[in-house]
């Protein structure tokens, strides 16, 4: 700082504080309705400390979830969402350094083209052209798959740019000192390429890893099985009881286990999460 | 377009690495892309016997039917509102932890994590702090006398969303904010310093300026987030109601399509938002290429 | 070990830009050639077809009497030194020094041997299970060199290697380039736009200009004998000094020598050849001011301003110089040192 102002730093201070406090404040209100019996909502003020049901609700959800609102046990659902998410990270990583590859390395017809095509993907979210993507899955019989879920959010153009960006910083002397050195296409890619993109790789990782977990309108159109339901869809049927109040207990259990797994990794990877988010903005 | 000085000269290995790629891209996106600029030209009888082309009828219909008129106006509302709150108290947050050094990581880390929080979830939260019988935030307003109501209110509803969508996307925003911050150069400030200006009319004169870019940057990036990203909260919250209040497009073609069974409508307004989406990141690509600068 | 041939090469870029005009060049066993010029002559282009990293237009390179036009850079059983050296920067030293070998297929025994030996010549021992970034720039530079020569290559290819090192390293390390291909008497070609690396390196010199090879020869030859007035520019520090055959005869007093050809228009005097005591025989006789002199230790360059016209003159003079700045002097240009050229053609006539 240019001059020290005691003021306007206790300012940022008090700034600074409010901001985290509005930040975690919903997350606290909804910690605290996880460790109450559900007849405490009946009140008309919900309680703004702990009580004492936090081990009984968790464990009811993850082993045995609510029936009567057609849920699955949250431990299913999030094994669910955890394999969405690895499987959408991993496959989108993989065939994104593929072509990424591809497009720097070579020189062939129709590169051009093959670069628009990844491109235009890159400007429709699922959501926009919802319906007509829901016709193909369906068609090719993948409603209530894994494969369903996963594969068509897998093509990614953020990811095949930020490769391509990183790929053409990678000086050129390197591929023609692996070819002197008799290294082949692929060679070169396993051998070289692969291990300097790994942070890189590990930055998307972060990015992608939440992007699959997060899915929602997807997952809710793909299965109608309970043995596919993800954790954040699942939550809206648990929440979306028709005449009753929902039980918040267990809506707000199932919320804080559903954030839970991506926030662990923003926290400790905050190095690799800020990396990847601004990376593929570039 | 750009590649190496030298290429690898294999003929066929190019076109079987970038097959996987491809081949979702044709499959799930270019084909079903395809398709609703078809059935936009489309109409099926009530009985879904016969198809006809009808040219630019749906769209006509669209640009004169009220709930669309009001989805568009909703969806500006809406759009402008997430940008600009969840923008300036990202701001005011970054330069705050700007002016910090030995705590800013640690702000940091208490501000970023919302990000990770699904769409659907962060609506769930808000929904739950503001239900009108046990929220929390209801019962505050109910004691200084404001009956918040966000089932019946159709202000009510669209502030719920507005609010739920601003918290998630502020770590976001602070982010960017605060990189841009900090690839100021300190020898400005202090040059302005040196020239007597105090820390507001800094702010104004030199810093905010200078942070036009990023600013610009993630205004577009914000009105695509409100537009589309948002749809896990309207949908695990007002589902766009009441009466139509938070019926922003992209719920709207979920809605009409699957709901509704309106098949040529529904595509009609997909067409009509990969045209907004697209030009967004036309606006975000020129910008890219030619950073905004003063 | 091999010789080099190369003919009736040309590179001609998408776009039909030319960046190499048909040129012939035969480098024998053991020899070290350099390739000099200025950016954007074409010799670094030149080096890359030879290395299999630029494809041919026209023409046709041969390592040991084969066509290698349509081989991979690595079948040419070539190494390369590169400017910025190249090294895998997630590989140890040792991993570098071994991955051209392991690709290859050698035998896990004869790699050990090879590239303890590598070392041992270039005395990187200790640093073999580094990473290149926890080296200094002269180190990088020895294990790049170390990743060519535990190849035992038909040849080596040096592509200004030294560029990156601060001038007293270039010093050191081109003393050590030379040693090494003494010793290991391997077909080398070095490019470089330095006239005094390649002065100082090279067996046999070639100087390129926009594409085309301007002479050939050995550095002493090159110097003394140049064949154009580019090479006459080109080669030689401080350059040599150039003047107009008519703007000399316009002077008052000054007759040019019988010997010079009528054809040259152009005439070039190196600036220690100059002379400020008349010398015996026939000689150019001319006067100047002295504007400025720079002392650089063992010599000192004296520039001084012709008489009656604004060129400036630059002489060499030995050992420390009683000239004063603003002194008028006379100076000679004996006839022998005298560089005739044609200003058209840019050739040297006689």
């Amino acid at each position: 700082m240019v001059e020290n102002r005691p003021l306007l730093t206790f300012l940022s201070h008090l700034v600074l504080i409010i901001g985290v406090l509005i930040v975690a404040f919903p997350v606290y209100i909804a910690i605290i309705a996880s460790t109450r019996a559900s007849n405490e909502f009946l009140s008309g003020l919900i309680p703004l400390l702990p009580g004492p049901h936090l081990v009984e609700n968790y464990s009811r959800m993850l082993s045995s979830g609510v029936s009567t609102s057609g849920a699955p046990p949250l431990g299913l659902m999030m094994t669910n969402s955890l394999i969405m998410a690895l499987v959408i990270a991993i496959g989108k990583i993989a065939i994104s350094l593929l072509s990424a590859f591809a497009i720097v390395y070579f020189r062939f017809p129709f590169r051009q083209l093959a670069f628009w095509a990844i491109f235009i993907t890159l400007m429709l979210p699922v959501e926009v052209r919802i319906l007509p993507t829901f016709e193909v899955v369906a068609n090719l019989n993948l409603l209530n798959s894994y494969v369903g879920l996963t594969v068509p959010l897998i093509a990614s153009a953020t990811a095949t740019f930020l490769f391509r960006q990183f790929f053409l910083t990678v000086p050129d002397e390197l591929m023609e000192a692996a070819r002197v050195d008799g290294a082949g296409p692929m060679k070169f890619f396993r051998d070289i390429l692969l291990p300097l993109s790994r942070t890189n790789i590990a930055a998307l990782f972060v990015i992608l890893f939440i992007y699959g977990w997060n899915q929602y309108l997807w997952p809710l159109l793909i299965t109608t099985d309970e043995r596919y339901y993800t954790v954040v869809m699942g939550i809206r049927r648990l929440a979306a009881t028709a005449d009753t109040e929902p039980l918040w207990n267990v809506v707000m259990a199932s919320a804080v286990l559903a954030m839970l797994p991506p926030v662990l990794v923003v926290i400790f990877m905050q190095r690799l999460f800020v990396k990847g988010l601004v990376e593929t903005e570039k | 377009m750009q590649t190496k000085r030298t290429i690898f000269s294999n003929k066929g290995l190019p076109y079987a690495l970038l097959f996987p790629q491809l081949a979702i891209t044709a499959i799930f996106f270019l084909w079903p892309a395809g398709q609703a600029l078809w059935q936009s030209f489309l109409r099926q009888d009530a009985f879904g016997f016969r198809t006809s082309f009808v040219g630019f009828s749906n769209f006509l219909d669209l640009f004169t039917s009220p709930q669309y008129l009001n989805s568009l106006s909703v969806t500006a509302v809406f759009a402008t509102s997430v940008a600009a709150l969840s923008m300036s108290v990202s701001l005011l947050l970054a330069v705050a932890a700007d002016r910090m050094i030995r705590t800013r990581n640690a702000y940091t880390t208490f501000l970023v994590w919302p990000y990770a929080v699904a769409p659907a979830v962060a609506g769930i939260l808000w929904w739950f702090m503001f239900n009108p019988s046990i929220g929390v935030f209801s019962y505050v307003l109910d004691m200084l006398n404001y009956n918040w109501n966000h089932t019946l209110s159709r202000t009510d509803a669209m502030l719920l969303v507005i609010f739920a969508s601003t918290w998630k996307q502020i770590s976001y925003n602070f982010l960017f904010f605060l990189a841009g911050l900090q690839s100021i150069p300190a020898s400005l400030s202090e040059a302005a310093a040196i020239d007597g200006a105090r820390p507001v009319k800094r702010f104004f004169t030199i810093v905010f300026p200078l942070l036009s870019p990023t600013t610009f940057f993630l205004m577009v990036v914000n009105i695509t987030y409100a537009m589309f990203d948002t749809f896990g909260i309207i949908h695990a919250t007002t589902s766009g109601g009441p009466a139509q209040a938070t019926n922003i497009l992209v719920y709207k073609v979920f809605n009409d399509g699957f709901i509704g069974l309106n098949l040529g409508s529904s595509a009609a307004q997909s067409v009509i938002l990969m045209a907004i989406v697209i030009s967004l990141t036309v606006i975000q690509f020129r910008y890219i290429e030619r950073r905004v600068e003063y | 070990m091999a010789t080099i041939d190369i003919a009736g090469i040309r590179k001609v870029y998408p776009g039909n830009v030319t960046a190499i005009h048909g040129l012939d060049l035969s480098i024998d066993d053991g020899e070290l050639v350099v390739l000099v010029g200025p950016s954007g002559c074409g010799k670094s282009t030149l080096l890359r077809m030879i290395a299999g990293l630029e494809t041919i237009t026209d023409g046709t390179v041969s390592i040991g009497g084969d066509v290698v036009n349509r081989k991979e850079p690595a079948e040419r059983d070539i190494a390369m030194v590169f400017q910025n050296y190249a090294l895998y920067p997630h590989m140890s030293v040792r991993g570098n020094l071994e991955y051209g070998l392991k690709n290859r297929g050698t035998p896990r025994a004869e790699i050990d041997a090879r590239v303890t030996e590598a070392a041992r010549i270039l005395e990187i021992e200790p640093f073999l299970e580094r990473k290149p970034r926890q080296l200094s720039g002269g180190q990088r530079q020895r294990v790049a060199m170390g990743r060519a020569i535990v190849r035992h290559p038909k040849a080596f290819l040096f592509d200004e290697p030294l560029s990156n090192l601060d001038a007293k390293l270039r010093g050191q390390m081109r003393i050590e380039i030379k040693r090494l291909q003494r010793n290991l008497k391997t077909t080398s070609v070095y490019v470089t736009h330095d006239q005094l690396e390649a002065m100082t390196l090279a067996d046999r010199l070639v100087v390129m200009n926009a594409g085309r090879i301007e002479q050939v020869g050995k550095p002493v030859e090159l110097y003394e004998q140049p064949a154009s007035l580019f090479v006459a520019g080109f080669i030689g520090s401080p350059p040599m000094n150039i003047f107009d055959v008519s703007k000399l005869r316009e002077l008052p007093g000054v007759t040019l020598p019988a010997s010079l050809p009528q054809s040259a228009d152009v005439v070039g005097a190196r600036p220690d050849a100059i002379l400020l005591e008349k010398p015996q025989g026939e000689a150019i006789a001319l006067k100047g001011t002295v504007e400025l002199i720079e002392p650089v230790g063992g010599e000192s360059h004296v520039y001084a301003r012709l008489a009656g016209s604004d060129q400036i003159v630059i002489l060499v003079i030995q050992g420390r110089t009683r000239l004063a700045e603003a002194e008028e002097i006379a100076f000679y240009l004996p006839e022998a040192a005298l560089h005739p050229f044609e200003r058209e053609s840019g050739r040297r006539v006689g």
